[in-house]
């Protein structure tokens, strides 16, 4: 084990969300509805330097597995990122996120007349594009930063 | 055609768009054919919110085909004031009837609605987004006066906000047309209608100014530009009087200049534009009972 990856503790259950952009860390909790109040047990390292990336962020979260709205949204924000499911203490798993076509939850519509923020018992749901995201419901295209747009 | 719903003209390709606009011609041409075709059979119409005009028009196209309607009324006599999700409401609402038609004044409405009904359901409007039977009926109205090929439309007024034109100038990239947005420039197109048109690979020609395109077009699209998207009376009127026209202004178009409005009018277009053959307004208007009929003949289907 190098220096570097002694930074962030091994966790004996849990994922570890790695090759994140640096300074992308707490976009990625927020994506994944952690804000510290639950009780999650969760390390991160920022700005790890990184071959790859230059500079990176890694996540590391016990006793909680990612779901697919989860790995989806996280791919735009952190489209390198690889996931790491984590059993006693050993990598059982391991994939990079792909860029999906279409995107559910965890993001809200900007259209604050969009039906999807109106307590339907739908989610929301976007056509991922090459520069954005666009409401299936009603059009409306996201091209800032999609973190502002992270359901509460 | 292949749609259970209809919830957007943007889901409709250049084939669906001719097969509607085909058979509300054969219906214009000779209604009388099909006044039993559809007989007992009932369209259920819920309005969230006021369109009198949309509905006694989808109420026409149904009666004429031989059925009948279902109103669920104004909403504040529904369940929906007692806090009814639309899901729910549409969910009880399709075992009243054949189809449906919706009106409501949120983004995606009909989207979502459609999702939990089996029954075919027509988007009637949702708030600033879809209005696909007005567009049908634009096109329906633009085939019969100046073709649908090889033309030049003008699009003018409130491009911003206005969704009959995000909705049309949509529709129209299925066409050889050529498409020419007139408007100030605070109320250009909205970006999600040129990533559209960029999209299908249309030219957006932006102008401020009508008088140096007019001559070339052969229909006018022209829709009111409203009080309230300015801060105040005397800017409002200033810009807005750039964009209205009258028999004079018009007199450098051509000889067979289609004009086409949404309506309601307000002073965008003079009254003596009325009496000239360029006036296809209130043609336009008419036009939504053929068109409508031909889209509830082919989604309800039945015998021939
Ligand atoms: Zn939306």
């Amino acid at each position: 084990m190098t220096s570097q990856e002694l930074r962030v503790s091994k966790i004996e259950r849990g994922t570890v969300i790695d090759h994140i952009p640096g300074g992308q860390a707490l976009n990625v909790l927020a994506i994944l509805g952690i804000d510290g109040r639950e009780g999650d047990v969760v390390s991160i390292g920022m700005n790890v330097p990184s071959d790859r990336l230059g500079r990176k962020d890694v996540v590391k979260v016990e006793d909680r597995e990612l779901s697919q709205s989860e790995v989806d949204v996280l791919s735009l924000i952190a489209p390198e990122a690889s996931i790491n499911i984590i059993k006693n203490f050993d990598v059982v798993e391991k994939h990079r996120v792909e860029r999906p076509e279409r995107v559910s939850g965890v993001l809200q519509c900007s259209n604050h007349n969009c039906i999807t923020t109106e307590g339907e018992p739908v989610d929301s749901e976007f056509e991922v594009l090459d520069d954005g995201i666009r409401c299936v419901y009603c059009d409306t295209i996201i091209r800032d930063d999609i973190t502002a747009h992270i359901l509460a | 055609m292949r749609h259970d719903h209809i919830t957007s003209a943007r889901q409709l390709s250049r084939e669906d768009i001719e097969t509607v606009l085909d058979r509300a011609s054969e219906l214009a041409a000779d209604p009388s054919a099909v006044a039993d075709r559809h007989e007992g059979a009932l369209l259920g119409l819920l309005f969230f919110e006021p369109s009198t005009r949309t509905k006694m028009s989808f109420s026409a196209a149904m009666k004429r085909l031989g059925g009948d309607i279902v109103d669920m009324g104004p909403v504040d006599s529904s369940s929906v004031k007692k806090g009814e999700s639309l899901a729910d409401t549409v969910r009880v609402v399709e075992g009243y009837a054949d189809a449906l038609v919706l009106r409501h004044p949120s983004e995606g409405a009909a989207q979502m609605a459609s999702k939990f009904v089996d029954v075919p359901l027509i988007n009637a409007g949702d708030g600033a987004g879809q209005h696909p039977t007005q567009t049908l009926l634009d096109l329906y109205t633009i085939r019969e006066n100046a073709g649908l090929d090889d033309v030049s439309i003008g699009i003018m007024g409130d491009l911003k906000y206005g969704r009959t034109v995000h909705s049309l100038a949509h529709a129209l990239t299925n066409f050889d047309v050529s498409q020419h947005f007139i408007s100030p420039e605070s109320l250009q197109l909205p970006r999600k209608v040129r990533y559209d048109l960029h999209q299908e690979g249309s030219a957006v020609k932006e102008h401020t100014d009508l008088d140096a395109i007019l001559p070339s077009l052969d229909v006018l699209y022209v829709t009111r530009i409203q009080r309230e998207r300015f801060p105040d009376e005397s800017e409002y009127r200033e810009v807005a009087g750039e964009y209205q026209i009258d028999t004079e202004s018009l007199s450098v178009a051509k000889e067979d200049l289609s004009v086409m409005h949404p309506l309601p009018r307000v002073d965008e277009i003079a009254y003596d534009v009325d009496e000239t053959a360029k006036a296809n307004y209130f043609e336009q208007a008419h036009n939504g009972v053929p068109v409508r009929m031909a889209l509830l003949d082919l989604l309800l289907g039945g015998a021939q």
